[in-house]
C-alpha cells in the first residue's frame, strides 16, 4: 500500500460553476439571492408577492428548483416575471451547473434582481455554494422557534432571515413561537444576519423587506 | 441525502487519480467541517451503491470532522464552537466571531502496491 495526498475539495466541481455564475452576476451587477427553507414555509408565496410589491420599482426574475412539477414557476409567471423551472428529479438541492444553465435562458439583461427558490429542504441546501450574493433562510411560526438552533448551517451562512405567516400569532392559534428566541438564536451564529418579521398573505411586514431588497440592489450598482 | 452528490464528486476524483496512478484505490481519507453536514453512515452508504463495478468498489472511507470554531472578542482564545453552549470556553464571553468552517476535503487516497 502507498499513500498519495490529493488535498481537493471535494465539491470542487460544483464550485467551479459556482464561481461561473458569481463572475458573471458581478459583471453585470445583478443581485442574486439564494431562498433556502423546509418545505411549506411560503417562498413561493413571498416571492410572488415581493414581485407584485416591487413590479414598478425593480425588475425580478426567479429561478424555481423543486423536485418535480413546473407548479411554482407557473405561480410566479402568474405575476408577469419570468420564471425557469428547474426539476432535480430527486435530488435534495439545487447545483450550481443548474443554476448557471437557467442564468443563460433567464433574460437576466431586463433584470435587477434574481432570485433562486432552492428545493424545500433545512439542510442540503446550504452545503452548495451557487454562486449566488446571499442566501436568504426562511422560516415560518409554525415550524417551531427552535430551528435557528437545530439548524445552524443555513442560519450561520444567511445574509438574511424571513419569519413568515406572523399572522398566524395575532390569530388566536395555539403556536408556541417565541419570535425573540429566533432572533436571538440566529444572531449567536450570526452577528450581521437581518431579520425581517412578515406575512406574505396579510403583507404585514413586507414593506421593510422590500425596502431592504431596493436598497441591495443600489449598492451593488453604486 | 446531498452526500450522494458528494459521493458523486469523490468517485469522479478518486478516479482520476487512480488513472494517473494506475493503481487500485483501497482507501480515501476525507476532511470536513460541521456546517457541510455530513452524516458519515449516509454518505459510505451512497458511495458503496454508486461504485459498484467500477474500480473504487469496497473501499474504505475514512472520515475526520474538524470542528467549528470561533474567536472570542473579548480575550481572543480560539475555541471549539459547543452549539448547545454558544460562549468563550477560557472566558465565557457571547460575544465571538465564528471562523470559517473546514471546507469538504479529500486529504490522501491510499493505494495497493502492485504484485
Amino acid at each position: 500500500m502507498y499513500k498519495v495526498n490529493v488535498g481537493k475539495r471535494i465539491l470542487s466541481a460544483n464550485e467551479e460553476y459556482a464561481l461561473k455564475n458569481s463572475q458573471l452576476l458581478t459583471e453585470q451587477k445583478k443581485l442574486c439571492l439564494n431562498m433556502i427553507s423546509s418545505p411549506g414555509s411560503g417562498k413561493t408565496t413571498i416571492l410572488a408577492r415581493t414581485i407584485s410589491d416591487l413590479k414598478d420599482k425593480i425588475k425580478i426574475g426567479v429561478i424555481e428548483g423543486d423536485i418535480q412539477t413546473e407548479i411554482d414557476a407557473e405561480r410566479i409567471r402568474a405575476t408577469k416575471a419570468p420564471a425557469i423551472q428547474i426539476n432535480t428529479d430527486g435530488a435534495c438541492h439545487l447545483s450550481a451547473a443548474q443554476v448557471n444553465s437557467a442564468l443563460e435562458n433567464l433574460p437576466i439583461n431586463d433584470l435587477d434582481l434574481i432570485f433562486i427558490e432552492n428545493v424545500g429542504n433545512l439542510v442540503c441546501p446550504s452545503a452548495f455554494e451557487l454562486g449566488e450574493t446571499g442566501k436568504i433562510a426562511v422560516l415560518s411560526v409554525a415550524e417551531g422557534d427552535d430551528k435557528p438552533a437545530k439548524y445552524p448551517s443555513i442560519f450561520s451562512k444567511s445574509k438574511a432571515m424571513l419569519i413568515n405567516k406572523i399572522d398566524l400569532l395575532g390569530a388566536g392559534v395555539q403556536i408556541d413561537f417565541d419570535i425573540e428566541r429566533v432572533k436571538t438564536d440566529a444572531r449567536k451564529l450570526n452577528k450581521g444576519i437581518e431579520i425581517f418579521p412578515i406575512s406574505a398573505k396579510t403583507g404585514e411586514g413586507m414593506a421593510d423587506w422590500c425596502d431592504w431588497l431596493r436598497k441591495e440592489v443600489k449598492k451593488l450598482r453604486a | 441525502m446531498h452526500e450522494t452528490m458528494v459521493a458523486e464528486s469523490l468517485l469522479v476524483t478518486i478516479s482520476t487519480e487512480a488513472a494517473k496512478q494506475n493503481a487500485k484505490p483501497v482507501i480515501a481519507r476525507i476532511s470536513c467541517g460541521t456546517l457541510n453536514a455530513i452524516n458519515d453512515e449516509v454518505l459510505r452508504f451512497a458511495f458503496e451503491a454508486i461504485t459498484k463495478g467500477t474500480l473504487c468498489e469496497g473501499m474504505k472511507l475514512e472520515i475526520e470532522h474538524k470542528p467549528m470554531q470561533g474567536q472570542c472578542k473579548n480575550c481572543n482564545e480560539i475555541f471549539k464552537i459547543d452549539l448547545s453552549c454558544l460562549k468563550c470556553s477560557k472566558c465565557g464571553s457571547e460575544d465571538f466571531k465564528l471562523l470559517p468552517d473546514a471546507p469538504l476535503l479529500l486529504e490522501e487516497i491510499e493505494f495497493q502496491t502492485e504484485q
